[in-house]
């Protein structure tokens, strides 16, 4: 029996959401553009106004927001409300840049949780539910966007935040917890760590993981669901917009639903900035359309993905996002596949790497090659060449799953790795095209 | 009384073990053995030294990756079938040899070790001893010449 938090816009047919949506998004872009300079000015220089936006089919002649605005815009540019009313912050790790800070204000706060309430529903959790959140606590939106959401289904929350291992694995097996929220790099590596313990899905009644906040594989999906014995759930956000919670997965597993009713998805090519039609992969583009103190119209999210409104079996009309393959600017298109650094980076923390890692990618014979260069760490060494050769080809496997096309793997010496400025070059491209 | 070897991860380029050895020279640590396993992209160097921890402490300061691995150095006679008769007393005790390399003496000193890796050392050891084979310790690698 599926159960929904709020069934009436989780299952509302596409009239209804569509009203809803028009509804909230001519009030949003009023309040942006009484209440948001920056955005109205914007506006004004692409020469649209108020009254040039009837109803949502006009959208698309409103501006984009980027990630560069929102630099522009630090820390108060784009605060729709009087900082009395607001009542938090989060911020990004500002690991491209400078930190992005988002507000809330105590009803974005409520949206957001009840965000997250409807993903850990989705994942089976109810008020009966031990629901253990491992996800880091503090700036990063993860641990309170969970925490939040836990509290208003009604689960008995366990805020253990990250780090500690040994201690998140006492919680889970003294407090028999049925719900883990954290990374899925995190939740490998608990996995391991209570197989090391000699526990298993006969101690701990886990049922259920809700994972994100990084790029993670089906196999991994798989790994982790073997070793815990339970549904791991993907969840999607970004600080910008609340955090975790944007969209969520069903026990359907494929794909995730958007919140709809309040984030309003288009797919745009990211180098003409035109919307492309349902089915086709570009870029994200979220509209927040309820929000009050950190409203975003047409913000660009970056990440690579296509939307879905095949029927799902959980019963949700909510529109579906395939998982984001990675960002559009450092996407690399290899053999006709694209491939992003972020998917490599991910394939080596899931196997314990350090992520010092190269890509370098040429053309032998009018074939595109690629080859990843990775770091040796302590870790990872060992006096054994066989042991090394199948860590290494389980690296390979790994990056096939991921990416779909076949890598070389190289092991190369500690600090080996061209890094200008302190960071590491991450890509070279020898192609001339 | 299993000695301890240093093997280190190097890149399979043209002057790595060279710019490894110089680092070695530079803090004054002289090599008893040496052997060099290799793929197509890197290698692994095994060495015995006679302070394994400071030599690892070197290495680890210039940003190598080492580690130290258990090993068994046997004394072996200078005479034809020497190696021949260790080899059967492993054998006979079915102790698997993973591999092995010898230490870098010259003939004026009399006797050479064979460096052995062993899935068993303790069986390994017990075998050699019963056979009548002298084992080193790691005090007994720093007095080799």
């Amino acid at each position: 029996m599926e159960r929904y938090f709020q069934k009436e816009m989780e299952c509302a047919d596409r009239e209804t959401m569509r009203s809803i949506q028009n509804e909230k998004f001519l009030k949003q872009v009023k309040h942006v553009w009484d209440n948001v300079p920056y955005y109205r000015k914007k506006m004004e220089d692409k020469g649209v106004t108020l009254d040039d936006i009837k109803s949502i089919d006009d959208i698309s002649k409103l501006p984009f927001l980027s990630k560069a605005d929102l630099r522009d815009a630090y820390p108060y540019g784009l605060l729709g409300t009087p900082l009395k009313d607001c009542v938090r912050i989060h911020s990004t790790s500002g690991t491209t840049g400078k930190r992005v800070v988002a507000f809330y204000t105590q009803n974005d706060v409520d949206m957001w949780e009840e965000c997250c309430a409807r993903a850990i529903t989705a994942a089976g959790g109810t008020d009966e539910d031990v629901c253990q959140v491992s996800y880091g606590y503090g700036l990063f939106t993860g641990g309170a966007g969970l925490h939040g959401g836990s509290h208003k289904v009604g689960c008995l929350t366990i805020p253990t935040s990250s780090g500690n291992t040994d201690r998140q694995i006492m919680f889970l097996n003294d407090l028999q917890a049925t719900i883990l929220c954290c990374t899925p790099s995190y939740a490998a590596y608990l996995g391991e760590r209570m197989k090391e313990m000699g526990l298993g899905p006969d101690d701990i009644p886990l049922k259920a993981g809700i994972f994100g906040a990084e790029a993670w594989s089906e196999e991994m999906r798989q790994d982790i669901q073997n070793t815990m014995g339970i549904k791991a759930y993907d969840i999607y956000g970004l600080t910008e917009l609340s955090g975790p919670g944007v969209s969520f997965e069903c026990s359907e597993q494929s794909g995730m639903h958007i919140n709809e009713d309040h984030f309003y998805a288009e797919i745009i090519d990211p180098d003409t900035e035109e919307v492309l039609p349902l089915g086709s992969e570009g870029e994200l583009v979220f509209t927040s359309l309820d929000k009050e103190a950190f409203p975003l119209l047409r913000y660009r999210t970056r990440d690579i993905c296509c939307l879905s409104r095949e029927k799902c079996s959980c019963g949700r009309t909510l529109v579906k996002m395939m998982k984001p393959k990675g960002r559009s600017d450092d996407m690399l298109i290899i053999r006709g596949v694209n491939v992003f650094p972020s998917q490599i980076e991910a394939v080596l923390l899931n196997q314990g790497y350090a992520a010092n890692y190269q890509i370098i990618v040429d053309r032998v014979n009018n074939t595109d090659t690629l080859d990843v260069h990775v770091e040796m760490t302590p870790e990872m060494f060992t006096d054994n060449l066989g042991e090394i050769d199948r860590r290494q080809k389980a690296l390979v496997d790994g990056m096939k799953s991921m990416l779909g096309i076949k890598a070389k793997v190289t092991l190369v010496a500690p600090k080996s790795i061209t890094r200008s400025e302190g960071k590491a070059v991450r890509v070279i491209d020898n192609r001339k095209i | 009384m299993a000695i301890k070897q240093i093997s280190v991860f190097l890149e399979n380029k043209p002057g790595m073990l060279d710019a490894m050895t110089a680092v070695l020279a530079d803090a004054g640590i002289s090599l008893r053995a040496l052997s060099l396993a290799e793929t197509k992209d890197f290698g692994i160097v095994r060495m015995i030294v006679a302070d394994v921890y400071q030599t690892a402490n070197v290495l680890k300061e210039n940003d190598y990756i080492c580690s130290m691995t258990p090993v068994v150095a046997v004394m072996i006679p200078d005479v034809v079938g020497g190696l021949n008769k260790v080899l059967n007393a492993l054998t006979a005790a079915k102790v698997n040899l993973e591999y092995m390399y010898s230490t870098l003496t010259g003939k004026q000193s009399g006797n050479a070790y064979m460096i052995l890796r062993v899935e068993n050392i303790l069986k390994a050891e017990e075998a050699l001893r019963a056979a009548g084979f002298k084992l080193a310790d790691q005090d007994s690698m720093s007095e080799l010449v």
